[in-house]
């Protein structure tokens, strides 16, 4: 065990961590006022959910033992994370991952569970009830990202003796996630924006961000949390983790300078909304090239990343897909152009030790990068499609019209985001206090006879 | 009594307050409005789609005044209002029956 590389995982957890409230102001900043609530605790509700999932059987049926064919590991064999406990000699891990402890591999990857969950809400906004959501969340992460997970980011002898098929077969170089996190994400997106349909008023009402300065807040902590996600994917305090620091650092300014640019050139004026899609587009790209392309290399990968999101979230308009905040032009396009980026770019120069087709090692790595992506892509979308569906039919997945153009916030979760009114002793609307909904056994009942209320 | 009401540019509020407080008018009532006029809305682009928004925000500036008073207060707005820019706003003036002063129960034109 290595107190260094122990350090930094459990560090870079935390920051990963961070990104799923970040998330949840970036997202929330997005929707209409009247929805920022709903937006933030689908964030909130997989951050809840998926880490009590992943102690439970995620990690395992993420990094057990292959089952047969890289599909999937035995969820039951570290069962609430059992057979992983453990130390010896004051606080040394008796289970190790590499040079780290296990429990701090379990608390790496569970974040990354998370937010890849969470990152699907942006797609459904205003419009998908709770519960159901919630029970998505469940079912999701069960089928879709913990096999997917342990197709890319389980390695043979790394955490159990056999891993998944697309990092031992394939070989396809995906360092922290563009086909497991963002392709996986973007394509679950789509599909459950197809199930639930369109925004009452989509491409006729105004839908404007109600709080750009929560979009950028948001950005900002995705930003800084992403360090964590890229750099500690090297599992170690050492050179690896350095590099893939700064190749991450200049695709993001790349990206968010293309953005800007695109924005410029076609609608007139450089946006905060742009810079902090912007950012966010190259940070999905240089996710899974990270390792393998120089900082040259990424400066490029990022700035392609930044014009073709930036074109690609008009799509929806044309295509009528209310993709309501743009998972499939960031997420699932940028994880597409970041996957195959490796392909095009990679130097063997970097740690991950390939060269792509840009370098001179001709279309080799290209094809296992682009077999890898749309592996994830279909099986996510297809499955997806069909979880939605199940959840439509059965309990119902969408909230009633009427819920919708009052406000989801008030709808389902009996609250309001702001309130801005100094009438009424600053709550206003004629706000007054009428004592607790559920009061105690034996308290006087509330009094809703009088007046008042 | 006659209650002057001015719809004016924003960043004009200083200067109409000034203007009338040099001309002795002793209080004001304050709004922030949104409409259209002349000058119609503006475009505004959100990851590339772009909405067209109709109402301009603009500033409402409400005064109470004696019906001597009257003109001296529409000059003294126009005047400070004025850029000679389209979308400047409009004043216009309406007659009052009667105005009482809360806390005294004064009324007509020592309510003022």
């Amino acid at each position: 065990m290595n107190t260094g590389d122990t350090a930094w995982v459990l560090a870079s957890a935390a920051l990963v961590l961070l990104m799923t409230p970040g998330l949840a102001l970036f997202y929330g900043g997005m929707v209409r006022a009247k929805s920022v609530l709903n937006m933030m605790m689908m964030s909130f509700g997989a951050l809840a959910l998926i880490s009590v999932l992943w102690v439970l059987y995620g990690y395992s049926e993420a990094f057990g033992n292959d089952v047969g064919g890289g599909l999937v590991a035995n969820p039951f064999q570290f069962w609430s994370l059992h057979g992983l406990l453990g130390t010896k000699d004051g606080g040394v891990a008796t289970h190790l991952v590499a040079t780290v402890p296990a429990m701090a591999f379990v608390a790496f990857q569970a974040v990354f569970a998370i937010i890849t969950v969470a990152l699907i809400s942006g797609a459904i906004a205003d419009r998908a009830r709770f519960g159901p959501w919630m029970v998505f969340c469940a079912i999701w992460a069960t089928v879709v990202y913990f096999p997917v997970a342990h197709w890319v980011f389980a390695f043979d002898g790394a955490q159990s003796a056999h891993g998944g098929w697309i990092a031992n077969s394939l070989k396809a170089i995906d360092f922290a996630g563009g086909t497991a996190v963002h392709i996986n994400a973007g394509a679950a997106g789509l599909a459950l924006a197809l199930v639930l349909g369109k925004r009452v008023g989509f491409g006729r009402d105004p839908m404007r961000p109600h709080n750009l300065t929560l979009v950028m807040t948001g950005a900002g902590l995705l930003w800084f949390g992403w360090f964590g996600f890229n750099a500690g994917s090297a599992l170690s305090a050492n050179g690896q983790a350095a590099e893939v620091w700064v190749t991450t650092m200049a695709a993001t300014g790349a990206a968010a300078l293309g953005w800007l640019a695109t924005e410029r050139i076609r609608d007139g004026h450089a946006t905060s909304l742009g810079a902090a899609s912007g950012v966010v587009a190259g940070l999905v790209a240089i996710t899974p090239s990270c390792s393998s392309v120089t900082p040259f290399g990424a400066i490029v990968v990022g700035l392609i990343a930044g014009v073709v999101c930036a074109l690609a979230v008009g799509l929806k308009y044309r295509l009528g897909f209310d993709d309501s905040l743009d998972v499939v032009g960031v997420h699932l396009v940028g994880g597409l152009w970041g996957t195959l980026s490796v392909g095009l770019f990679a130097s063997a120069s970097t740690t991950a030790g390939v060269d792509g087709l840009f370098y001179g090692g001709g279309l080799d790595q290209l094809w296992r990068q682009a077999v890898g992506a749309f592996a994830v892509l279909i099986y996510s979308f297809v499955i997806t499609l069909f979880i939605g569906w199940a959840i439509q039919k059965t309990i119902g997945f969408r909230i009633s019209e009427e819920d919708e153009v009052t406000g989801i916030d008030s709808a389902v979760h009996a609250e309001t985001a702001y309130d801005v009114s100094s009438i009424g002793g600053g709550a206003g609307r004629g706000t007054s206090l009428v004592g607790q909904a559920h009061p105690a056994p034996g308290a006087p009942a509330r009094d809703t006879e009088g007046a008042g209320v | 009594m006659k209650l002057v009401t001015a719809i004016v540019k924003p960043f004009k509020l200083d200067d109409v307050k000034n203007a009338l407080e040099l001309i002795g008018i002793a209080g004001l009532t304050v709004s922030e409005v949104q409409g259209f006029g002349r000058q119609r809305g503006h475009t505004e682009v959100y990851r590339g789609a772009e909405y067209q928004v109709d109402f301009v925000p603009k500033v409402r500036i409400e005064v109470v005044v004696s019906e001597a008073d009257a003109t001296r207060v529409v000059d003294a707005v126009v005047e400070a209002a004025s850029t000679g820019q389209i979308g400047d706003g409009k004043v216009w003036v309406t007659t009052i029956d009667e105005i009482v002063r809360v806390r005294t129960g004064e009324r007509g034109d020592d309510a003022l």
